[in-house]
């Protein structure tokens, strides 16, 4: 009984009767949401056009912000240094497409995952080798005073970088659906993504259409890499953060944009509210598993996620 | 003489079902085994079967265990490092438990466990496939491994957190803890994976095996022609689990000795999936190859630069052993997506036709 009450009460009990704090490790959760869609969003965009599970992902974007690290500590300014960044991404996508896509052309989803698992351990002793290992800091400028925000008489305590991420991540969004949407090639992206012999026969080339793909995730990497840098430091433990974007992915929906955002920030909050209220009963430490967990009981009730495609099966 | 099929008669149907229907194959796995039992213990070095040839062992259990899921029955699962850990944990309570219970007994009883956790997260891959279920399993994975981290009843309350091999004894020969020799874990290594790998090749020519394949190449066909997905499926994930569970048993009493959590780890997971797809998704032979390449790639990749004479700084090469083990995993999977074990038929089909190909 009383373990029954510390489970289902008294959380809610502590959150009804301090409710800044509540709302304080909400918005923390929010914006650590963020962070995490900003991983899930390159992720969303490759498993769309090519129906590959990209677990490089995190990798690159722990090669992105290495790359941009580096450059800076040879003294090229910031603006050039992610200029350059920008343009390595770029040659890393047509790499990809010419030396590991282009081969395993209709090989089947499995195998083309286990490919970048492969292009994962490349990709990190590459970056590695290139720029050595030991923890960098990145500094792009971006200011980090915590911000009293005035509630309901009282203040709760926010970090203004983690409010840049929050605009710098809605923009991003706003520029991805404008792309998608708006310009001749993101039509193209989506025409690929619905079926990829239907693009290629009315004159789709597919090969463009990955190099593009793989581009610009990987500059969302770098965005990705230059936010979580900044706030981490630039070390191996970043590409990790791609287990992380895993379950906000399946949450969302592997196939939709909008999921990637709104699975971040369920996963964000769900994560910071169980770990502070629920995660001193049973020994701390939960943030490892509970985002999976969270995302599992999801799944059964929508095994296509919030945002997916509904999965129809035909015989 | 020559590797020939023509002019093998079969006269019943015992002969044509065999595991092995042609002759020299059978000698070939007959000698094989004889060298393994026989000749390797004698030879081998400390340094060979500590490093290589246990872990090799403990890995090809591990992979032919998810290769009977993945493989066979078609559901992906990256929680294998967590079944291993029920399995060696496990083992470690019984053991500790009841201190005169034979040890493979501790194993077998242990894999029983793993097999039951495995059902348990087998659950939602009625509902969930491909990828979404992959992601699924990950949190028996990160679940499991945290359980077994905070839960102290587990490793018996031991400040340091870390489990320890006790020192068992079959028929008067010590097999388990620090003072075992390594021939001996080898053998008993040896002779579990030979009966379980024996085992597992049986079950997929069988029935079972036939309803696994039914559903991995389609459900919803499978289903209509009778197959009941839910049995099959968490049938699939019980045996996969039970095998992964005895492996992980087998890393922690012959192989390691003594571990944390950390050796069960997410990476543990990926290990075994490379292993499996590099081997050959849904051959058993497959998951030996895959588990000999992936536990000599790394060391043949440390030693090749001392062998020539380079010397480099260790981080470095560190890194480009990294690289070389990334791109050769992306070259295999160019070459020879179906992996080793179609490589390994490729060979054998032009070995029937040499000396004389067409």
């Amino acid at each position: 009984m009383e373990t029954l009450t510390a489970f289902l009460i008294t959380p809610f009990v502590e959150m009804a009767e301090y409710p800044v704090f509540f709302a304080e490790v909400v918005a923390n959760g929010l914006l650590t949401g963020i962070m995490y869609s900003l991983v899930a969003l390159g992720f969303v965009l490759i498993f769309k056009a090519s129906e590959t599970f990209n677990f490089a992902q995190g990798v690159m974007v722990l090669f992105a912000a290495l790359t941009l690290v580096g450059l800076q500590e040879h003294g090229v300014p910031t603006w050039l240094a992610i200029g350059i960044t920008v343009g390595v991404m770029v040659l890393l996508a047509m790499a990809i497409e010419k030396v590991m896509l282009r081969p395993l052309i209709n090989q089947d989803p499995f195998i083309l995952f286990m490919a970048t698992i492969g292009l994962t351990f490349f990709l990190e002793g590459f970056g590695e080798t290139l720029w050595g290992s030991n923890v960098k800091r990145l500094d792009v400028g971006i200011p980090e005073q915590p911000l009293e925000v005035p509630l309901g008489g009282d203040f709760m305590l926010l970090n203004e970088f983690d409010l840049w991420a929050a605009g710098i991540g809605a923009v991003m969004v706003l520029g991805l659906a404008l792309f998608f949407h708006r310009t001749t090639i993101g039509r193209a992206l989506r025409a690929v993504a619905d079926d990829h012999q239907a693009a290629m026969a009315v004159g789709i080339s597919l090969r463009t259409i990955w190099v593009v793909v793989w581009s610009v995730s990987g500059i969302v990497a770098l965005v990705a890499g230059i936010m979580w840098g900044a706030k981490s430091g630039v070390q191996f433990s970043l590409s990790l953060i791609a287990l992380k974007a895993l379950p906000v992915l399946i949450l969302g929906g592997l196939t939709s944009v909008p999921g990637a955002i709104v699975g971040g920030l369920i996963i964000g909050i769900g994560e910071k509210v169980g770990e502070v209220y629920w995660g001193p009963l049973v020994g701390g430490a939960i943030e490892n598993w509970f985002a999976y967990v969270l995302a599992l009981i999801f799944l059964l009730i929508r095994p296509q996620g919030l945002f997916g495609e509904r999965i129809i099966e035909r015989v | 003489m020559f590797y020939r099929e023509a002019g093998q008669f079969k006269s019943d149907y015992g002969a044509d079902q065999a595991i092995f229907p042609i002759p020299q194959d059978r000698y070939v796995v007959i000698a094989i085994l004889a060298f393994a039992f026989l000749v390797v213990p004698m030879i081998a070095s400390e340094y060979w079967l500590q490093a290589i040839l246990i872990p090799f062992l403990v890995f090809s259990m591990a992979a032919i265990g998810l290769n009977l899921l993945t493989g066979y029955a078609g559901q992906l699962s990256l929680g294998t490092g967590g079944f291993m850990a029920v399995g060696g944990y496990m083992t470690y309570k019984f053991t500790t438990f009841w201190p005169e219970l034979n040890i493979v007994a501790c194993f077998l009883l242990s894999g029983l466990c793993a097999a039951g956790v495995g059902v348990l997260f087998g659950i939602p891959s009625l509902r969930i496939k491909g990828f979404y279920l992959a992601v699924a399993t990950l949190a028996a994975q990160f679940f499991l491994v945290w359980t077994f981290n905070k839960v102290p009843w587990f490793y018996n309350y031991n400040p340091s957190g870390t489990v320890t091999a006790p020192p068992r004894t079959i028929l008067g020969v010590m097999f388990t803890g620090p003072e075992a020799s390594a021939p001996a874990r080898y053998l008993l290594a040896l002779s579990i994976v030979v009966v379980f790998a024996l085992a597992a090749k049986n079950l997929v020519r069988g029935r079972i095996g036939r309803s696994w394949m039914a559903i991995r190449d389609m459900d919803i066909a499978a289903e209509i022609i009778g197959f009941r997905p839910f049995q099959t499926k968490l049938l699939a994930f019980a045996i996969s689990s039970f095998y992964c569970g005895v492996a992980g048993a087998m890393s922690l009493f012959l192989w390691l000795g003594s571990v944390e959590t950390e050796a069960y780890g997410i990476d543990i997971s990926f290990q075994v999936l490379f292993m499996v797809i590099i081997g050959g998704l849904g051959s058993i032979l497959g998951s030996f190859l895959g588990a000999a390449f992936i536990t000599l790639m790394p060391i043949l990749l440390t030693n090749t630069p001392q062998f020539f004479g380079f010397s480099m700084a260790s981080d470095l090469q560190k890194h480009i052993e990294l690289m070389i083990f990334g791109g050769l995993i992306i070259f295999f999977l160019i070459a020879e997506p179906h992996g080793l074990a179609r490589l390994w038929q490729i060979a054998k089909e032009k070995l029937r036709r040499w000396p004389f190909p067409y």
